[in-house]
């Protein structure tokens, strides 16, 4: 029998009060010891929402992690966030993609399916649709692998369910600045 | 030259050493045992035994505010680290600069749970600055100098550095603390000219303007509370200041409100909620200055110096943010000020002068000393005339007291007041005098403090007779931790739900059992003698002064109430609604 897999609560399910706002955020950080930690610690602390968070090192030689997350909150929030953040010592810097100019959003998802028969195949047409990727294959199962906006993975998502969904692996927002500056 | 190579812990007492430490508060244990065994062998850095950690980080803490200097404390694993975290939370709370070197098992046994383990790095993370845990001896060097200019760089505050035993054992080279150039940490001095330039125009052409300066001026250091007295001298505008910023601006002078805020005198919140020009100086718009935040001074323009921009419209918005260390931006108002030829509004401010006048005719401070309890701002009263002539340094732990010691305790000069502000801690008032006295061996180090909050801390006594520091302990006994009260008389219909301290000691008893003088006063007659013997006697004294156990705290910001509703006086109602029975 199929569990019913309901994907990460996507920010969009969720009614933000007026004047608050989702917000990308970049910060650059000293891939050291408990420097996640911190950055958590902080959110949870002061009470400020994570809606997701992807961390990663993007630079071995200077030993720099990239920390790419997603909150929300009023102005005066976001901007207490942002100062909170650069207050941390191992930070090198903090850029808010939302206003910040012009940015891609991308998330990766590996999506588990289970079932036989049509459903199997209308998964497969549905997949191929979307553009996912069969990245793994039984009589009985499919994990599909998808890149795209957070958006286009809950529509995704919310197909699959009726079609035998089992499991989701998200890796939650990254994003980078259009253009040609650099963080 | 290759640089020397030696254990671990001669590398640490070699950077204390290089960082200018004269001072170790700390109390040894398995895990700091090399440091202790080194520290043994030298004399050049002297070492205060405490009886429990969090009176070591006091002490750092009294230390610390008095000589603008960072406080360093020395604690062992486990208990001794958590013992330490209540006075690193003060000390992050009041942005004071101490460096806390916690002992930790060896490198293979973190996260054995092995015996004394605590993860201090993890229980730390929120209640310091920075910390660390240094697990290769060759890093050591490094980053004890790296935690010195963490903590007194920018906004000060705790550092924590924690040490392995086994490489506290280990041979390292050690290296000297050249002008350290940290690779993200950089505190932004120098504040934005055109900011300033606003700043200075809107000063120029206010009608009511207001000086509310904070604990900042205090840690910017002594050149920051010159320059602020000369720009407030200057403009010829009224200031006050909140309860960290004592002394930033002389309490002599004619310029200044009294001290803002929940006890703040009425002329100092009335001109706040009433002004047109507010200009926050290293202070933070606390919930004890602003009140009900949708009442603040709504109708003023705000000006806000502050070196952490976290700081900036946190709570309150502002209009022209000013990020920088004090001193430097009240050095180019200054400048931006007198370049300008102009002067302020002279007609517009005498008006507003003479509003004030009005205010302060109130008198919020008064009180009715009659012939039977000795009233506690009275006793304050005959405290600071008594001890006008001495070089004197006063601390206070938490409550009523100190609240009244703020009131009636005047300071012309900053670091000469110490008290938990952001935290509240009950207990650090007799510990930081010890520190305080420490770094003032000469100087008359006066305590203010309650029963109830010196049984806090009590212990420290002994290490004052140890160290022969001759603190003044004020006692103003009486017989309820009286804020506690004060609220439940006020807020909860006089319910006084475990606010009776039944069973105290007799606290001359108690002095002479540690080898401390013990004085008592009960009659308002008494007091001057026993305020007088406790000054002159030479070494520490407790001075048991039973005061009006009755007496409420007045002026009083109803917690939940707009800063310019206040309460003056016993006949006053105190209106709390449900938002305001929720606030702290």
């Amino acid at each position: 029998m199929a569990r019913d897999v309901s994907g990460p609560v996507s920010p969009k399910e969720i009614t933000l009060e007026p004047q608050e706002r989702y917000h990308t955020i970049a910060v650059l950080v000293d891939n050291e010891a408990g420097v996640l930690a911190r950055v958590i610690g902080l959110f949870s602390g002061r009470g400020y929402n994570i809606e997701s968070l992807v961390v990663a090192e993007v630079d071995t030689e200077e030993k720099l992690s990239r920390i790419t997350l997603v909150t929300s909150g009023t102005p005066m929030v976001i901007e207490q966030i942002k100062a909170q953040l650069e207050r941390l010592v191992p930070v090198h810097k903090v850029m808010d993609l939302t206003v910040d100019g012009p940015s891609v959003e991308r998330e990766l998802a590996l999506i588990k399916v289970r079932g036989t028969g049509d459903k199997r195949v209308e998964s497969l047409r549905i997949a191929d649709i979307f553009r996912a990727r069969v990245v793994d294959s039984t009589a009985e199962s499919f994990v599909f692998e998808m890149t795209g906006s957070t958006d286009k993975l809950d529509a995704f998502i919310e197909l699959m369910k009726p079609l035998g969904l089992v499991d989701v692996s998200r890796t939650g927002v990254v994003a980078i600045s259009r253009g040609t500056r650099p963080m | 030259m290759p640089n020397a190579c030696m254990s671990g812990s001669h590398i640490v007492l070699k950077a204390l050493e290089d960082q200018g430490v004269d001072v170790i508060f700390g109390y040894p244990g398995g895990a700091v045992l090399p440091l202790y065994d080194t520290m043994f062998q030298q004399n050049r850095i002297r070492h205060v035994l405490v009886r429990h950690e969090q009176g070591a980080t006091h002490m750092a803490e009294g230390y610390a505010r008095s000589t603008g200097k960072a406080g360093v404390v020395l604690v062992t694993s486990g208990p001794g680290a958590t013992n330490a975290v209540t006075g690193l939370t003060d000390a992050m709370m009041d942005s004071i600069p101490m460096v806390c070197l916690t002992g930790q098992v060896a490198t293979h046994l973190i996260g054995n749970d092995a015996f004394q383990e605590a993860d201090t790095v993890g229980i730390t993370r929120p209640c310091t600055k920075h910390n660390y845990l240094v697990k290769d001896v060759n890093d050591l060097a490094r980053t004890i100098h790296e935690a010195f200019y963490v903590a007194n760089s920018g906004r000060p505050g705790p550092v924590v550095v924690d040490i392995p035993k086994d490489v506290s054992i280990a041979e390292g080279e050690y290296v000297a603390p050249e002008a350290i150039r940290h690779k993200t940490y950089r505190p932004q001095l120098k504040g934005d000219l055109t900011a300033i330039e606003q700043a200075v125009e809107l000063l120029l052409e206010a009608k009511r303007p207001m000086f509310y300066s904070g604990g900042g001026v205090v840690n910017s250091g002594p050149a920051a509370s010159q320059l602020l007295t000369e720009f407030v001298r200057l403009t010829g505008y009224p200031i006050t200041s909140t309860l960290m910023g004592l002394g930033c601006f002389p309490a002599s002078d004619s310029q200044w409100l009294g001290m803002l805020g929940m006890h703040g005198t009425y002329e100092a919140n009335l001109a706040m909620a009433g002004c047109d020009v507010m200009v926050a100086v290293g202070a933070r718009f606390d919930d004890r200055i602003t009140g009900r935040l949708d009442e603040f001074s709504k109708g003023s323009t705000k000006i806000h110096i502050d070196i952490d921009p976290s700081s900036i419209n946190k709570n309150v918005q502002v209009d022209v943010p000013i990020i920088g260390d004090c001193a430097h931006v009240l050095e180019d108002m200054i400048k931006v000020w007198k370049a300008s030829g102009r002067k302020a509004d002279s007609q517009a401010v005498e008006d507003w002068w003479s509003q004030i006048d009005k205010w302060r005719s109130r008198n919020s401070l008064r009180y009715e000393q009659g012939d039977g309890l000795i009233k506690p701002q009275y006793a304050l009263e005959r405290l600071r005339e008594l001890s006008k002539e001495k070089d004197t340094y006063v601390t206070t732990d938490v409550g009523q007291h100190q609240m009244w010691a703020a009131q009636f305790l005047p300071f012309d000069k900053p670091n000469r007041w110490m008290t938990s502000g952001g935290l509240g801690t009950m207990g650090y008032g007799l510990p930081a005098a010890i520190g305080v006295q420490v770094a003032h061996p000469d100087s008359t180090v006066i305590c203010v403090t309650g029963e109830a909050s010196l049984m806090m801390c009590i212990q420290e006594l002994s290490t004052a007779v140890q160290h022969r520091t001759p603190v003044k302990i004020f006692l103003l006994n009486n017989r309820y931790m009286g804020m506690v009260r004060q609220w439940q008389e006020l807020l909860h219909g006089g319910r006084y739900a475990e606010s009776y301290m039944d069973s105290l000691p007799d606290f001359v008893k108690l002095a002479e059992s540690f080898g401390v003088t013990g004085l008592i006063a009960s009659k308002p007659g008494e007091l001057d003698k026993v305020i007088e013997e406790m000054i002159e006697t030479d070494g520490p004294v407790i001075a048991d002064i039973q005061v009006d156990p009755d007496e409420n705290c007045f002026p009083m910001i109803p917690a939940g109430s707009a800063h310019y509703d206040m309460l003056l006086g016993p006949n006053g109602e105190a209106e709390v609604n449900e938002d305001g029975l929720a606030m702290v």
